[in-house]
């Protein structure tokens, strides 16, 4: 290598300190400045609600043929309050946008941009998490409130209905209120791992929606492996009523709570460690 | 400052970079050469951190670039004008950037105003051409005003207009004393913007050299002749022990003559009573310089046991 004449050095980088906060609000800026975002949410609150009102509606219509005992217990108001077509399409809504956050970044190669910008790739995998669960912590409690609200209302009208007062309601409420989040933080967690669009979405509607329905809860691994799932977590955590017997299987309160921290854990720590050891 | 030392990357059994090292210097632009798939953009990567290393490494000011929290104030980079989201208008695009590292929203304002951008600022990115989103990503590059700057193809999509704007801004970036490392298959290019060239072929180092000294590498050096009797001056010529190419377009052909000197053409022509338009020594061009330099690098790559 030759030798160059001096040329001025250029001055030490002067920069304000690394603020988590500051990516918090790249990714909030991010996140809002996709009219998607806005859509999705609206699309997915209207569908839940219309199908809680639904529910209700046809139990208000069926409530003078119900047999008295029916009448009286109104079992029914709980699942006209978090009917499973609406939240199923929660979940989907929640994991594939959560997912999109992720794989739009590798899908048009901004992820290379962005890691530019911040090489501190756990951190901003860590920003993206915490802007998505609040998002969707924010638009699940707002959607279950208002399925509960409206499906309630309709039942109130025969007398018919459950108060949110009631500790396995409250409980039923609070479990639906958090669905969107988890599924929305592992969509983001299997874009991590798989980043290409299709798959990633593919793979969380299989993971979350699908797999449930292969095991029963009549053999012994079957029934732990269906207990593990976040579907069935949910399903356990919004009944006031199980059935009972020798042969039945099913999770207590607390093991559902469990399931329901442990997927978005599991999710976000290992893209955490994913995220640090592969090429962008 | 850019630092590379036998920076490898190998995937699987195809080695994409073969220990590089060389070192990119502020102040002046240096030109990064090699013909397509020799590991430009691998090396690209590798110097910002976007993939490791098999083996060796490479810094940016002293350090890995990667062990930076925030990196817009250090390294500004276009690697690839498509690398945004297409849905986003330019101002959210540079808004999000520019707030993960903690710059102003007027910064945003001040480097769409320089690239041009301004008007269009909240237009999708989907609709903008190649050349905007070329502009795209050098306002990105400029965001935090940083000393080194890394572009990849960046000429590629522009009007002329603004392959014109970009030379001078390059130029003016190494004025300020900043390092701008430029990428390139485009020879004409470096010819009109670059101080230093960083020459690679297959992955390996073929010349690190100021633009001047690896033109002056071509052994070949030509007389370009412009002649009404072209034809009968490549009978002369060729019988003298010349070879002679016709170039340009019919009406205006010009002969390339190598293996004679200009003086000697021109006896020739006064001897044969040979009208002569023009006689001009050219100097190997870059491209020249280029061609044959990788060529003798691929051919020597492909004699070794790989």
């Amino acid at each position: 290598m030759s030798t160059y004449a001096a040329v001025t050095p250029p001055a030490p980088v002067v920069e304000p300190p690394a603020r988590f906060r500051d990516l918090l609000g790249a990714e909030w800026i991010k996140m809002w400045s996709l009219r998607s975002t806005g859509w999705m949410l609206a699309l997915a609150a209207l569908f839940a609600l219309g199908t809680a009102a639904l529910a209700a509606l046809g139990d208000y219509h069926n409530f003078p043929r119900y047999p008295p005992q029916v009448q009286r217990e109104h079992m029914f108001a709980l699942g006209d309050a978090f009917p499973l077509e609406g939240y199923l399409t929660l979940m989907l809504v929640a994991a594939s946008v959560g997912a999109i956050t992720m794989v739009s970044e590798y899908g048009s190669g901004l992820i290379r941009t962005t890691t530019v910008a911040v090489p501190a790739r756990g951190s901003v995998l860590l920003a993206k998490a915490v802007v998505v669960t609040a998002v969707w912590t924010v638009a699940g409690a707002f959607i279950a409130t208002g399925t509960f609200v409206v499906s309630q209302s309709i039942l109130d009208l025969r007398d018919a209905a459950v108060s949110v007062t009631d500790p396995s309601v409250f409980r039923a409420l609070v479990a639906s209120a958090l669905l969107a989040p988890i599924c929305a933080l592992i969509g983001l967690g299997f874009g991590v791992l798989i980043r290409h669009a299709a798959a990633t979405v593919i793979t969380s509607i299989f993971v979350l929606l699908m797999l449930p329905l292969f095991f029963a809860s009549d053999s012994r691994w079957s029934a732990t492996l269906d207990q593990a799932m976040l579907l069935t977590a949910w399903q356990r955590l919004t009944v006031d009523w199980v059935p009972t017997g020798p042969d039945v299987r099913i999770a207590t309160i607390t093991e559902s709570w469990i399931v329901y921290a442990v997927w978005p854990l599991v999710a976000t720590l290992v893209a955490l460690v994913v995220v640090r050891r592969r090429d962008v | 400052m850019i630092e590379v030392n036998a920076l490898t990357k190998r995937y699987g059994g195809t080695t994409a970079v073969d220990n590089l090292s060389f070192t990119v210097r502020p102040g002046q632009v240096t030109g990064f050469l090699g013909p397509n798939g020799a590991g430009k953009s691998t090396t690209l990567r590798m110097i910002l951190g976007l993939d490791a290393p098999s083996g060796g490494t490479a810094t940016v000011g002293g350090v890995p670039f990667r062990s930076h929290p925030r990196g817009l104030r250090h390294v500004g980079a276009l690697l690839d004008a498509h690398q945004v989201h297409g849905g986003r208008s330019a101002v959210a695009h540079l808004s999000a950037l520019a707030r993960s590292n903690g710059i102003t929203r007027r910064r945003v304002d001040e480097v769409l105003q320089e690239v041009g951008l301004s008007e269009v600022a909240r237009r999708r990115i989907g609709g903008f051409s190649l050349g905007m989103k070329q502009r795209l990503g050098i306002a990105t590059a400029l965001l935090g005003d940083p000393p080194v700057l890394m572009f990849d193809e960046p000429i590629n999509g522009m009007d002329p207009e603004g392959v014109l704007w970009v030379r001078n801004l390059f130029r003016r970036l190494a004025a300020e004393g900043r390092t701008v490392f430029l990428s390139s298959h485009l020879m004409t290019e470096m010819e009109n913007t670059a101080d230093q060239l960083v020459v690679i072929g297959r992955g390996r180092l073929i010349a690190a050299e100021s633009l001047r000294s690896f033109a002056a590498r071509s052994t070949r050096l030509s007389v370009l002749v412009s002649t009404p009797q072209a034809a009968e001056l490549t009978a002369v010529l060729t019988a003298a022990g010349a070879n002679v190419e016709p170039e340009g377009s019919a009406g205006s052909e010009k002969l390339a003559v190598t293996g004679l000197p200009a003086e000697r053409i021109g006896v020739l022509a006064l001897d044969n009573r040979i009208v002569l338009h023009e006689l001009t020594t050219r100097t190997a061009s870059l491209e020249e310089a280029f061609m044959e330099l990788t060529a003798a690098s691929v051919e020597y790559l492909a004699g070794q046991a790989r």
